[in-house]
């Protein structure tokens, strides 16, 4: 017998990492300069998550893939266009600041809403995907706090490997320290899963399957509903970059132990 | 110091993305178009990008890898994008534009990749124009990529027009291909002999078929016709030696020699046989004019992707070329800024930018005339097939009302909006043979226009990209590939007929009556426009446009010193500057056309809310640049051939005054390279370019 699931990743866009990020002081709060001018990319981790949730639903028949993205609707779309054609999903989409100056504890309720408010959703199939950590501001914690708002017991961080058993339980690789792997059983759905960079390739782009989502994309687009986030939740006392800066340096031919050795050494300081 | 300058206006704070071409290119609601953007772009930017550093370009021989590409192509929807949804694409209608823009993201890292994807539509597009149902679905289903569970190999085409000796190029009327009966049974299909040897015929290395250009070498076959070729049919289907070309290594050239038995079915477009005798349904020549009509409006585009991508790469090594330095710390303008603290980098590097927006307006306007006209032309066809009307001769007597009434519609357009009479133009808009004639009208400027201009100036420019660079620009290794873009210039510049083809179409096309109306309608809009926004050069250019249109009419009704007519026959040392020069202004128009769409579509995309303003400025004022850069251009070709000719002075005062006039009007316009200039040296760019090195 096969499980069915109803997967729910929950993931939006940052800006492009090879932008210049530099943190400014906005009219409400910290910002980064001109970010509504620079290109965006797709969270890496949620990303991550996507790929994982399209070929988990690709070996389960009958299983669903949503994508809930919190994030301006304009910058979504073009995003949409790059990610839509990656794998097979259904789009939410809450208009709202994808900002990493935002509240983790307001982004997760208004995630968690939009997730409860899903048309037929049985949270006997649920398992909710996301990105352990993100690209914006790492605080990684709106995972954990989406499984409290939707009362979800099963919650695994920084995965990289599901394997669903017979009988519908499956076995979870937590990345823990040291290089090492958490195993974990879980009964089954529900769980919420914040993903580190999984396993799998990122699909190459298919138009013709951009095509397909398209045309629910852009109607999910069309009827974004506002998300309701407070920009003074949370205040930020000052905002910089890290000390500790790596300049990036582009050396042809490099062998990976060499670039390796230089992170690790540029790590210890 | 001018007022103009010293007012502070808002910079431009990042690199026009996405949404600002898609508003100023008009695909802002084509999302198929914009997911190939996308999906081509990580195409060109990964795979390609780094077959170019792997120094896959250092070899003539077609490699494994070069063959990954064309995989990668396939994969990435690039090979389907032409075709039709039956056929196994997933776009439908005319694909100009898709084309256009496939090539300009693949161009942007190199050109050899674009060119061999290019290349198979080209082996399409005869079939695709004038093949019978059957050849279509054969052959263009065929080069659609297997879906899975499909068991069937994908086909790739070459286009094989050019020859050895003697010249045949686009001189389409020249061929030494020969196509003679093989066999002929009583009540059974003419197996056909085809020889044909082919010189610089891009995707040989690999192409299991192509379409062939030859001429009748047996009185039982009428004309010359295209035909089709397949590697297995009987006989000598030899590749051929690569090509040793410098340039596009990533496309692959040989020159092929073939000596094939083929059934008479695989004349393009069919045949039909008439006391014994094959006649082509379309000869050579008919084939080729509807295929290049369109191809080479996306080679036009080729050169212009690489223009602005070398932007980029060039603020960067601008910036950066005194960091590392002991005396240069960080915080210091000469830390910050580079080279771009000193004015003429700045400005440049604005000459560059201008000619890739110039280039790409034209080029892209090209490619969305072609996406209307391709509908018209259909509908126009069928109706003549019912009509029984066939051939030159008939079409012409056909299109005699016709041409009347859009000239009428043209004049009604010229009036304001409110005094126009709405009836009589609501129905010449529904008249399709009007409608026809006067989008045919500007398609047939635009493309060898946008094909020599973008090309031939780009080039041009592109060289002085490379030098911006320094040394470095001169390097295999310089960011952005920037040697290499301009070298591959060079070919662009002669695929699908050297810039002497174009001029030579344009100084017939630029001739129409239709045109020039539409041309005169222009410089009143410019005019008015020039009210409003003065920075933009719409005064400047609107003298200009008014200087050749002089210039032709002279040209035209006059004759030299020697009493030899001056613009006719075979005085081509005068129409082909004039062609140049309409080129120029073409360009400058369509980017402050380009320009106003921003300025009217942007406030409706709330994430350019914030930078519009900067954005706008910056536009405007490459406008400016261009306009008064087109105006120089034209005032200088036009006054060579209006006086040059003369020996004595003669009464030219209206040609001298036109001319001041025109020169006036760059009253305060290089403020505009000021001011974009300054743009440049201010605006964010990226930590390192999205592609390897």
């Amino acid at each position: 017998m096969t499980t069915a699931f109803h997967i729910v990743v929950c993931g939006s866009l940052v800006p492009d990492p090879l932008q210049t990020l530099e943190p400014i002081q906005g009219p409400t709060g910290p910002a980064l300069k001109n970010e509504m001018m620079l290109p965006s990319v797709l969270d890496p981790w949620a990303g991550h998550s996507l790929f994982e949730a399209a070929n988990l639903a690709k070996q389960h028949p009958g299983s669903k893939v949503t994508l809930i993205s919190l994030g301006p609707k304009a910058k979504l779309q073009q995003l949409m266009m790059i990610i839509a054609q990656k794998v097979p999903f259904e789009l939410v989409c809450l208009d709202g600041s994808a900002s990493g100056f935002m509240d983790s504890r307001e982004v997760a309720v208004a995630l968690a809403g939009a997730i409860e408010k899903i048309p037929g959703l049985d949270k006997t199939k649920l398992l909710v995907f996301g990105g352990c950590s993100s690209a914006s501001r790492d605080a990684g914690t709106t995972m954990q706090m989406i499984a409290e708002q939707l009362g979800v017991n099963d919650v695994f961080l920084a995965a990289d490997e599901l394997k669903v058993q017979p009988g519908g339980s499956f076995r979870i690789l937590e990345r823990i320290e040291g290089g090492q792997y958490q195993v974990s059983t879980c009964a089954g759905a529900p769980a919420v899963i914040g993903w580190a960079t999984g396993n799998l390739p990122e699909p190459p782009n298919n138009p013709q399957v951009g095509m397909t989502n398209m045309r629910t994309i852009m109607p999910a687009l069309q009827k974004a509903q506002p998300a309701a986030l407070k920009t003074d939740a949370i205040k930020f006392a000052s905002v910089e970059l890290p000390k500790q800066q790596r300049q990036t340096r582009i050396v042809k031919d490099t062998p990976v132990e060499e670039i390796a050795q230089e992170i690790v050494t540029w790590i210890k300081g | 110091m001018s007022t103009i300058n010293a007012e502070k206006r808002a910079l431009m704070s990042t690199l026009p993305g996405d949404d600002v071409r898609q508003i100023m290119w008009r695909f802002t609601d084509r999302y198929d178009l914009q997911m190939v953007v996308q999906s081509t772009r990580s195409v060109a930017r990964g795979v390609v990008a780094r077959m170019v550093a792997d120094k896959q370009r250092d070899t003539h021989e077609w490699t494994p890898e070069k063959a990954a590409m064309l995989k990668s192509f396939d994969e990435a929807g690039i090979t389907a994008a032409f075709m039709e949804p039956e056929q196994g694409g997933y776009i439908s209608g005319p694909k100009n534009l898709v084309l256009a823009m496939i090539a300009f993201e693949l161009c942007w890292v190199d050109a050899g990749a674009a060119t061999a994807s290019l290349a198979n539509n080209l082996a399409l597009e005869p079939i695709h124009e004038k093949g019978t149902p059957e050849q279509i679905q054969k052959y263009m289903g065929g080069c659609v990529p297997p879906k899975p569970g499909e068991n069937r190999k994908i086909i790739r085409g070459s286009f094989a027009l050019t020859e050895p000796l003697p010249y045949v190029g686009v001189d389409a009327g020249m061929l030494s291909g020969r196509i003679r009966v093989a066999e002929w049974k009583e009540g059974q299909e003419p197996i056909l002999q085809v020889e044909k040897r082919g010189r610089f015929i891009t995707n040989m290395g690999y192409a299991n078929f192509v379409t062939a250009s030859v001429d009748s070498d047996d009185p039982r076959i009428k004309s010359s016709c295209m035909i089709i070729l397949e590697e297995n049919d009987p006989g000598l289907y030899d590749r051929g030696a690569p090509t040793l070309k410098l340039v596009h290594q990533l496309s692959s050239t040989h020159d092929p020699i073939f000596n094939l038995k083929v059934p008479a079915s695989r004349i393009i477009g069919g045949y039909t046989i008439k006391d014994g005798v094959i006649i082509p349904n379309f000869n050579n020549s008919e084939v080729i004019e509807a295929v290049f009509r369109r191809t080479r409006v996306t080679v036009g585009i080729m050169t212009t992707a690489k223009l602005l991508s070398a932007i980029e790469p060039v603020i960067r090594y601008q910036r950066t070329r005194f960091r590392g330095g002991s005396s240069v710390s960080a915080g210091t303008p000469r830390y910050d800024l580079g080279i771009q603290q000193k004015e003429d980098p700045c400005h440049r590097l604005v000459d560059v930018w201008a000619t890739g927006e110039a280039g790409a307006a034209l080029g892209f306007e090209g490619a969305r005339l072609f996406d209307a006209f391709d509908v018209m032309e259909h509908e126009k066809d069928k109706l003549f097939t019912a009509q029984g009307i066939k051939g030159a001769r008939a079409q012409m007597k056909a299109f005699m009302e016709p041409r009347k009434k859009a000239l009428e519609y043209i004049e009604l357009m010229a009036q304001p909006e409110a005094k126009r009479d709405a009836k009589r133009v609501t129905e010449l808009e529904g008249d399709l043979l009007v409608q026809y004639l006067v989008k045919e009208s500007l398609a047939d400027v635009y493309c060898p226009a946008g094909k020599l201009w973008n090309t031939g100036y780009g080039a041009t420019m592109m060289r002085e990209a490379v030098s911006l660079m320094g040394g470095y620009g001169i390097t295999e290794d310089c960011p952005g590939f920037l040697t290499q873009k301009w070298s591959d210039a060079q070919l662009e510049a002669t695929y699908e007929g050297p810039e002497c083809v174009q001029r030579l179409q344009m100084s017939r096309t630029m001739e129409n009556d239709i045109f020039l109306a539409q041309f005169k309608n222009w410089i009143k809009d410019l005019r008015d426009l020039a009210k409003r926004k003065s920075e933009m050069g719409a005064e400047v250019l609107a003298n200009a446009m008014d200087l050749w249109l002089w210039s032709l009419v002279f040209l035209q009704a006059n004759k030299d010193a020697n009493g030899k007519t001056l613009y006719g026959g075979q005085r081509q040392g005068v129409m082909f500057p004039m062609a140049d020069a309409l080129a120029w202004l073409l360009g400058a128009r369509q980017l402050i056309l380009d320009t106003l769409e921003l300025e009217k579509k942007g406030p409706e995309n709330p994430t350019l809310a914030e930078g519009l303003p900067g954005v706008l400025n910056f536009y405007s004022d490459l406008c400016g640049v261009q306009a008064a850069r087109a105006a120089g251009e034209v005032g200088k070709v036009c006054a060579e051939l209006v006086y040059g000719y003369q020996l004595a002075a003669t009464a030219l005062k209206p040609f001298a005054e036109l001319r001041g006039k025109t020169d006036a009007s760059l009253v305060g316009i290089r403020f505009s390279k000021d001011r974009a200039a300054e743009a440049v040296a201010q605006v964010m760019i990226p930590e390192a370019l999205d592609y390897p090195l």
